[in-house]
């Protein structure tokens, strides 16, 4: 029985073991010190904590990692654009930038949330697909309608050609306005103490969100669609809802990862981000139908300290540096991919074993395994 | 005008696809009244169940003919949720239970108790938290009422079939507003004590007034606890009557449309006995398993090769613990040995590797895939496992189904098994629920383990096709000298089927004897050490 319990935990974590691993194998590799290692975490987990844990709500709803929360990161840019145009900066501009954001998040999560409606068990790829769409049309206003349309005063973001934004913004003015409120320091290593306080609120939103009657609701509907609609829930209007919580979220998430970094790739950022955090996640052991707070944090910390330590040890190991560059774009998508195809192996499994084991269900088979 | 009656069928027809499964079907149902329904497997209850309930498959596929009215006025429920709202309430044939929720979630599931905050004032009542100590208190008190001992806390997925039934009806209690209850089939997954005690709860709801339309195929039940019965007939209501000016005989004659003789043990001669090498081809010692509501404590037992060994008991007695012990369904400890060698337990897969196969108890549209065709469900875990129905190339290389052997398989256990349905290649959802399990049987069998457990292999199965299954049975254990294991409450059918039986008594074996032996023996064994 023991054995066994071993076995099932390393399976079921292989994902964070395995980076474990290699972080151990890294690091001293890397030749970094330990001071500068804790100071470089600190950061991105500030930077990057509230975009990822902006995923989790659609995951309760069954709706997968949720690639939706790409078009939350694009409004979160279009409200940064905007108020870097009417130059108001610091925390007014942030504010304001998200309040921008809102109603756009909404609007692109209304939609996506349908889409992934008529496409009910492969949300995934659907959103991942409708990404380029809509993609598409960020790009459409924001290199054509812009400077056109859209007002844009300042030449400084605009395109030479008149319009159209520039590959990147500059944030300068805006950045780590929020990480420097209420900022300490132990040693060499700057706590932006206010950040963690948004963050540690987002938490709290989250499990509250949990107990309420529409959370609940959300874990009906991720369950089983069915059961939940024959009781009265209105399932696809919750799924909608789970999925413009998510956009909103991550637009603010964007907003705060934004100020961090000081500057705007206004056509890569949003997609690379969204990449990025599904990655962490599914770093931090979760999966497909199930991801908490700690697997956030988790996540990000495992994937960060490969991210910081990768390059050096690339130099180290092959004398070139951009090995590790390439380690840490090819891992990103070998983590997703690898999830991708375990989910999907674990439900064709599950299903052929309805037909192996007679009489045996289903559920109680994967139960058995899980537990 | 004279009152109403509170629910009235008028003239209620439904085809799918053209096939006729319901013609004509006018009743009504009065306040406070337990209206039985029986008919043979297939006749149309269900289908006429899910038309009052308003369910989806109905009005996907094409909606019905005549009218309902409840309390006088006419109603058409779109969905379930309209149904609910006039006070109907159902607990289907297969369960329809949040499976990773707790007994407590699953009954008051989108009824939960609130308590407002500031932020639901201003975002809306879904924001309102949830009030988890009413929802306790509630759910206890449902179940309270119901008389059974449910763990509330215990996720459904970890639940014996009989808890999920009662939190199904506990669920259904709990609605405020409910007038009618439809329960289809409730008892076929209990256990004779527990269905006594729904029994029971139905009297208790009629006394409150609410009605309740009871589908059952055990029909003694109906006749102690129903005002009225309709027997129904392919689609047609062949008879209404009091329940008590009927029998259960007469029922059986209106159902099936002809004389059934009940199973007897009389000509069952054991094969044990005349055998003169008998080879053990398994030996189970010192068993426990863990189930709740089925506990096994110390069982120890050897089944020989080719035989049919019964295993009977009371309730709660632990005798379905067994086979969902050895299976790998619920935790167990002890030593298990095929042909010789041990066979590791708590592992649902190996099972099936060292050719054990298991038809459980709880067979509610599982272990069928409910969207393939019947040919698919037969035979595939024969084809998975053990390359059966396959034409083989390159010495195995490259393999591709054998069509016509699937066909001709499949229609030989539709005939056998006398599976109503369009043809072999129908889908398994589109099958009422009694021949759902006969296709779980007709799978068993294509498989042809080494040895077969059939855990209550007549529950569910209209009387006039329960002796058609075990004489299937039995076909089957004496052409392909499969060694079976069959698990079942009712003595009767164990002694006409089997060559030994065993009693299962306080979680251990209390006897084990041929089945041709006295009734009175078999009963003194039952409650030899019940605890
Ligand atoms: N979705 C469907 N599509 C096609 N045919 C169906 C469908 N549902 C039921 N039927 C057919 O309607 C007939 C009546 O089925 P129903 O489930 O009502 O029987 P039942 O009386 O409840 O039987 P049982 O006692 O086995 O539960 C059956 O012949 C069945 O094959
Ligand atoms: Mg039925």
């Amino acid at each position: 029985m023991k054995k066994n319990t071993i076995v099932s935990f390393i399976s079921n974590n292989l994902v964070p073991l395995m980076f474990v691993l290699i972080c151990s194998v890294a690091i001293p590799l890397s030749g970094f010190s330990f001071s500068y290692l804790l100071a470089e975490i600190v950061t991105r987990i500030a930077r990057n904590s509230f975009l990822i844990l902006s995923l989790l709500i659609p995951i309760m709803a069954g709706m997968g990692l949720n690639f939706g929360m790409t078009l939350g990161a694009m409004a979160g840019e279009i409200g940064l654009i905007l108020v870097s145009d009417w130059q108001i900066w610091g925390i007014p501009g942030m504010i304001l930038a998200m309040i921008i954001s809102v109603p756009i998040s909404i609007l692109l999560g209304t939609i996506s949330g349908k889409i992934m409606n008529l496409a009910k068990g492969r949300e995934m790829i659907t959103g991942y697909i409708m990404n380029y769409f809509i993609n598409g049309i960020y790009q459409l206003i924001v290199l054509y309608a812009m400077g056109v349309v859209i007002p844009i005063v300042h030449s400084s973001i605009l395109l030479p050609r008149g319009y159209g934004i520039r590959n990147t913004v500059s944030l300068l003015a805006m950045r780590q306005s929020l990480d420097n409120l209420l900022a300490i320091r132990i040693g060499t290593v700057k706590i932006p103490l206010f950040t963690f306080i948004v963050i540690a609120l987002l938490c709290l939103f989250i499990l509250w969100f949990r107990k309420t009657k529409l959370g609940q609701d959300m874990r009906a509907v991720g369950q089983d669609m069915e059961v939940a609609r024959a009781s009265g829930i209105n399932v696809e209007k919750t799924r909608i809802i789970s999925i413009v919580i998510s956009t909103v979220l991550a637009g603010f998430g964007m907003i705060i990862y934004l100020q961090n970094m000081g500057n705007l790739s206004t056509y890569t950022a949003h997609s690379q981000i969204g990449m990025f955090c599904i990655a962490a996640l599914l770093v931090g052991g979760a999966s497909v139908d199930k991801a908490t707070i700690g697997n956030v944090f988790l996540g990000v910390t495992l994937f960060h300290i490969l991210f910081i330590v990768a390059p050096s040890a690339g130099t180290k190991l092959m004398g070139n540096s951009m090995i590790g560059e390439y380690f840490r774009v090819f891992v990103s998508y070998a983590v997703i991919t690898f999830a991708l195809i375990m989910y999907e192996t674990k439900k064709r499994k599950a299903l052929r074993e309805v037909g192996r084991s007679l009489g045996l269900s289903q559920t109680r088979l994967s139960q058995s395994k899980q537990a | 005008m004279a009152e109403s009656p509170l629910l009235e069928f008028k003239n209620v027809s439904k085809s799918f696809y053209g096939n006729n499964v319901l013609n004509g079907i006018s009743f009504t149902l009065n306040h406070g009244e337990i209206l039985g329904l029986v008919g043979e497997n297939g006749a149309g209850k269900s289908t006429l169940m899910r038309i009052l309930f308003g369910m989806n498959v109905i009005k996907e596929t094409g909606g019905y003919e005549g009218e309902i009215l409840v309390d006088g006025n006419l109603v058409k429920f779109d969905n379930p949720s309209e149904a609910l709202k006039a006070g109907i309430g159902m607990v289907h044939q297969e369960f329809s239970l949040i499976p990773g929720f707790t007994a407590v979630e699953n009954i008051v599931l989108n009824r939960e108790p609130q308590r407002k905050s500031i932020i639901s004032e201003v975002f809306g009542p879904r924001l309102n938290t949830l009030d988890r100590k009413k929802m306790d208190e509630i759910s206890q008190k449902s179940i309270g009422t119901l008389g059974v001992n449910i763990n509330k806390d215990m996720l459904i997925s970890n639940m014996p079939v009989g808890h999920k039934q009662f939190t199904e009806i506990a669920r259904e209690l709990t609605k405020k507003n409910i007038k009618i209850l439809i329960l289809d089939e409730p008892t076929a997954v209990l256990t004779e004590k527990e269905a006594d005690t729904l029994l029971k709860s139905i009297k208790e709801m009629a006394k409150r007034g609410i009605s309740v339309i009871f589908i059952t195929h055990r029909l003694q039940e109906i006749l102690s606890v129903c005002d009225k019965v309709l027997v129904m007939r392919d689609g047609v209501i062949v008879r209404e009557t009091p329940a008590d000016k009927t029998t259960v005989r007469e029922i059986t004659k209106w159902m099936v449309g002809r004389e059934i003789s009940g199973i007897s043990a009389e000509n069952n001669e054991s094969k044990i006995q005349n055998k003169k090498e008998i080879k053990k081809i398994m030996s189970v010692q010192n068993l426990w398993v863990d189930m709740p509501g089925e506990t096994v404590r110390d069982v120890t037992l050897d089944i020989f090769e080719g035989e049919i060994l019964g295993i009977g008991g009371l309730a709660g007695q632990g005798k379905l613990g067994i086979p969902n012990g050895i299976m790998g369904l619920y935790e167990a400890g002890g030593k298990v040995f095929l042909n010789e060698k041990e066979i590791s337990l708590n592992n649902p897969r190996l099972c099936l590797d060292s050719r054990l196969a298991f038809v459980s108890e709880d067979r509610r549209g599982v272990g069928l895939l409910l969207d393939e065709s019947l040919e698919w469900n037969i035979t595939f875990p024969a084809m998975q496992i053990q390359n059966k129905y396959l034409k083989m190339l390159l010495g195995g290389f490259i393999k591709w189904r054998d069509e016509e052997a699937i066909k001709e398989v499949t229609e030989k256990y539709i005939k056998e098994l006398s599976i109503k349905c369009t043809g072999s290649q129908q889908k398994a959802k589109e099958l009422s629920g009694g021949n759902q399990q006969k296709v779980c049987l007709a799978k068993a069998f294509a498989l042809e383990p080494k040895v077969l457990f059939v855990s209550e292999p007549t529950r569910g199965i209209d009387v006039g096709a329960k002796k058609l299954v075990l004489d299937a049975l039995k076909k089957f254990n004496k052409e392909s000298g499969v060694t079976v294991i069959m698990i079942s409450s009712e003595l009767e059918e164990l002694r006409a089927v089997c060559d030994r039986i065993a009693i299962v008594s306080g979680g251990k074996i209390s006897g084990v004897l041929p089945a041709y032996t006295d009734s009175e023996e078999f009963g003194h064994l039952m409650v030899s050490n019940v605890v």
